[in-house]
């Protein structure tokens, strides 16, 4: 394959948060990849190690024209949040202006868990994000992956939901060839179904609530 | 075909610059690696472990990193070109090597990986390893991005061949574990021999015991030759195309390493295109004082933009007395620079800000309510949870827990709170030596049987041989579980199945002298306290007793041989909510559920539950549940 010269846009960063296991460097991966396909510069950073033991995950991709791999507090255009605490943790990476996709099931962290303190209402946190942030994307992941075929898919559905948002100039075919080059083929099917749910969801351009 | 083992034709990749690092020492005709697993370094080893057997290169997970890297000197001093990798403090486990082979050398090239973790994301510490290099007088290139970590492989390789001395090749974090394109190149040498039909690493020695063997005398010489190849080290700095300057203007940044792409942005958002010169240092020690002094002439202003210590920037104030330039040179310092912690964009905008006197105006960040933390925690069924409860069950409060470094540290946590003392990789051992001597409490020191290979045999010995009075518990979880399941000298689970060890810890554990050893499965918590309840009373008398307290991590169980859960447990309604369960055990299965009509309740998530047994045994409303058909992971 050949390869094309590198469009330069403006940059635009994606900060990404989650909580271990819920497969944000998968889905880290596949913006990535997409914008590679697409010609974009790209460049991504991941924290291995703890983090992986139940805690926080985060990680980012910046497309365009900037050189540092990570995202500096108040510098995301875009919060991708697997976990809605975790979205209002994340809010200090965002800009007024910025985007926020957000899944709106929570894994209940450990010190909830066992009672030392509590998971703050749902609502309470939608209405803590969209006090500061009108650009909200506020949905059920997890449902949306589930009718596509596996809860598992969640990540996949979020990031569908990015694509169909179309703030990143990446074409449909470069999102489908990053799918294919992220997944192994016996997920790929399930996966294909849970980005067009998002990618539906997302380019409806009306967010819940 | 291994992605990494692609031909050069194809297009660019997006790599890790882990992975980009093992391209490059590919393309470069590594044919041996060797290294322990350490976090931002453990992808260069996995790596390679993953293609060995296609490329027909050596891979060895070394037992400890100064056993790597004198593993891997001899390869490079029989003509084979080699790599070790180790994260910075392994650099100090491997300094005793590191600072002599500098002296001997290499015949072919043999790159060093040292990859630092400023913020300490995954360490016991913060340490800026370029230190090291300028000790041991030995080349060391830093690199910014994946594509950069390829090329400076390729160019340490290079060097270290030409000058015949190993070359330090110094990531860090954001480096190791940054994801950017690389361009794939073309391999120097190509794969395998099939005519020998295995690896390609013969080598060839020629005795020459007096320029190889450091006694003093050879040492002396060689002292004398290293520091005659340091300013051909350094006249080749000088010319690297790695040492480049971009932009314009009467004002300059010095930087090197990740920290570059931070100025790159941070002048481009400042507006100071047409003001700032940067000099960007990648091949930045032996350091380019020449170039340097190039830059600075005609500067009226300069900052040295880097991670951790004053490197650079000592060298440049050196280079500035000597020239006589006027031209202020700043870097470390309050409203500069920080010593401590991470560079980003946000923090080189602000220093450059400051210095220069331009107007930069942080965003105002959004303030967000105290939320509950999120802390990782030892997975459900680990069996590290079921032995520290049942430490605690005997030993209880009074005693001293000296901890080592894993998984198992996570015990430091609520309600487990199983660590008082941790330094580095072994010091659990040790330490419990020196707390035996002066202290009159019991002493229960925890190491993972990982790090017990690495690091903690010959604390045992020297507590063995002095009466040393304390238990040490070895964590046998069967594999190096921190840093994504890599394999050890006692590893039973392969993907082939059950194998006999190659090293077995219980004969190591006795051949180092100790007599009183149990092992026990620390899932069966009335036999494990009954052990401990011995081995209790054994310790009124002085010497070191052994517990090895066995059982599989649980992940790696179910990824080699592919176990089938087959129950979860449930509470049932005879629970008096002593919370017990929650603040003993601390499973992050269990669930305190909000009252509903004032009655709480606590639950056992399903979904986390491994079906370990550990809460069954402890409470009697623990009941267990057949599974109908298995659970799936995570995607």
């Amino acid at each position: 394959m050949m390869t094309r010269e590198t469009l330069e846009v403006n940059a635009v960063r994606i900060f990404f948060t989650g909580v271990g296991g819920q497969g944000t460097l998968l889905a880290t991966r596949m913006v990535g990849e997409a914008a590679l396909e697409e010609g974009l510069s790209v460049t991504m950073s991941e924290i291995h190690g703890m983090a992986q033991r139940g805690g926080v995950v985060e990680s980012s991709v910046v497309i365009g024209d900037a050189f540092s791999p990570t995202i500096a507090d108040g510098e995301a255009d875009i919060l991708m949040a697997f976990e809605p605490l975790e979205a209002l943790r994340a809010l200090p990476k965002c800009h007024a202006k910025s985007l926020i996709i957000s899944s709106t099931v929570p894994v209940v962290p450990f010190t909830v868990a066992v009672g030392q303190s509590v998971y703050p209402e749902l609502a309470a946190l939608h209405d803590s994000i969209k006090e500061k942030i009108a650009d909200l994307v506020w949905l059920d992941a997890v449902e949306l992956a589930r009718k596509a075929g596996s809860e598992r898919a969640s990540n996949t559905v979020l990031v569908g939901v990015l694509a169909g948002t179309g703030r990143l100039p990446i074409s449909k075919n470069s999102w489908e060839e990053a799918l294919k080059r992220t997944l192994p083929a016996r997920i790929l099917k399930i996966n294909r179904q849970a980005f067009e749910a998002g990618y539906a969801f997302g380019s409806a351009g009306q967010p819940l609530a | 075909m291994h992605e990494l083992m692609l031909p050069g034709s194809e297009r660019k990749r997006l790599l890790l610059g882990n992975e980009a690092i093992v391209r490059g020492a590919l393309e470069g005709g590594v044919r041996f690696v060797a290294a322990y697993p350490g976090t931002p370094s453990s992808e260069i080893i996995d790596r390679f472990y993953q293609l060995a057997p296609e490329a027909g290169v050596y891979v060895e997970y070394s037992v400890n990193e100064k056993v790597s890297m004198e593993t891997a000197c001899a390869a490079a001093l029989s003509g084979v070109r080699s790599l070790c990798a180790m994260k910075h403090v392994g650099l100090n486990v491997a300094a005793d090597a590191f600072m002599s082979l500098a002296y001997v050398g290499v015949k072919a090239g043999m790159v060093i990986v040292v990859a630092d973790d400023p913020y300490l994301h995954s360490s016991q510490n913060e340490q800026d390893s370029r230190l090291y290099a300028k000790m041991a007088g030995v080349p060391m290139l830093e690199p910014a991005t994946p594509e950069e970590a390829k090329a400076m492989t390729l160019e340490a390789l290079a060097l270290s061949e030409k000058y015949q001395i190993p070359c330090m090749l110094r990531t860090t974090t954001r480096v190791n574990h940054c994801r950017g394109p690389v361009t794939l190149g073309d391999f120097n040498i190509p794969f395998k021999n099939e005519g020998q039909g295995g690896f390609q690493t013969r080598g060839a020695f020629n005795k020459d015991p007096f320029n190889l063997v450091l006694i003093p005398m050879v040492g002396r010489k060689l002292r004398l030759a290293l520091l005659d190849k340091f300013p051909r080290l350094q006249a080749e700095a000088e010319q690297s195309y790695l040492n480049f300057t971009v932009g314009i203007g009467k004002w300059g940044v010095i930087t090197s390493g990740v920290s570059y792409l931070y100025v790159r942005d941070a002048v481009r958002e400042l507006g100071l295109e047409q003001q700032v010169n940067i000099l960007k240092l990648g091949f930045s020690h032996p350091h380019p004082k020449a170039v340097i002094r190039k830059f600075l002439s005609g500067l009226t202003r300069v900052l040295v933009v880097e991670e951790l210590e004053p490197f650079l920037e000592e060298t440049v104030r050196i280079v500035a007395q000597e020239s006589g330039y006027r031209v202020m040179v700043a870097g470390k310092g309050e409203k500069l620079i920080p010593r401590a912690f991470e560079l980003d964009a946000a923090k080189v905008k602000r220093a450059m800000g400051n210095f220069f006197g331009i107007a930069y105006n942080p965003p105002e960040l959004f303030s967000i309510p105290q939320l509950p933390q999120r802390p990782p925690n030892l997975c459900p069924g680990c069996p590290h949870r079921a032995t520290y409860y049942s430490i605690r069950k005997i030993f209880g409060d009074d005693a001293i827990y000296p901890m080592d470094i894993g998984c198992y540290t996570l015990g430091i946590l609520p309600p487990l709170r199983m660590a008082d003392f941790l330094i580095c990789m072994g010091s659990s051992v040790s330490t419990s030596g020196g707390f035996s001597k002066v202290l009159d409490r019991p002493v229960v020191a925890f190491i993972g049987d990982s790090t017990f290979f690495h690091s903690g045999i010959t604390g045992l010995v020297n507590a063995v041989s002095h009466d040393h009075r304390f238990l040490l518990v070895v964590l046998d979880n069967g594999t190096t579980a921190m840093t994504g399941h890599q394999p050890h000298p006692g590893v039973e689970l392969t993907p082939q199945g059950k194998v006999e060890p190659k090293v077995s810890l219980e004969s190591v554990i006795r051949g180092c002298g100790v007599t009183r050893i149990a092992t026990v499965n620390p899932l069966q918590v009335k036999k494990t306290q009954e052990v401990l309840q011995n081995l209790r009373e054994q310790m009124k008398g002085p010497g070191v007793s052994v517990l090895i307290a066995k059982s599989p991590c649980p992940l790696f169980e179910n990824r080699m041989l592919g176990k089938k859960q087959k129950v979860v447990f449930e509470i049932d309604a005879s629970c008096d909510l002593c919370k017990k369960c929650l603040e003993e055990v601390g499973c992050p299965a269990f669930v305190l559920e909000q009252p509903v009509a004032g009655q709480s309740r606590i639950r056992i998530d399903a979904a986390l539950c491994s079906g370990c047994s550990v809460c069954a045994q402890m409470c009697k409303s623990i009941k267990p549940k057949r599974l109908e058909e298995s659970k799936g992971g995570s995607q």
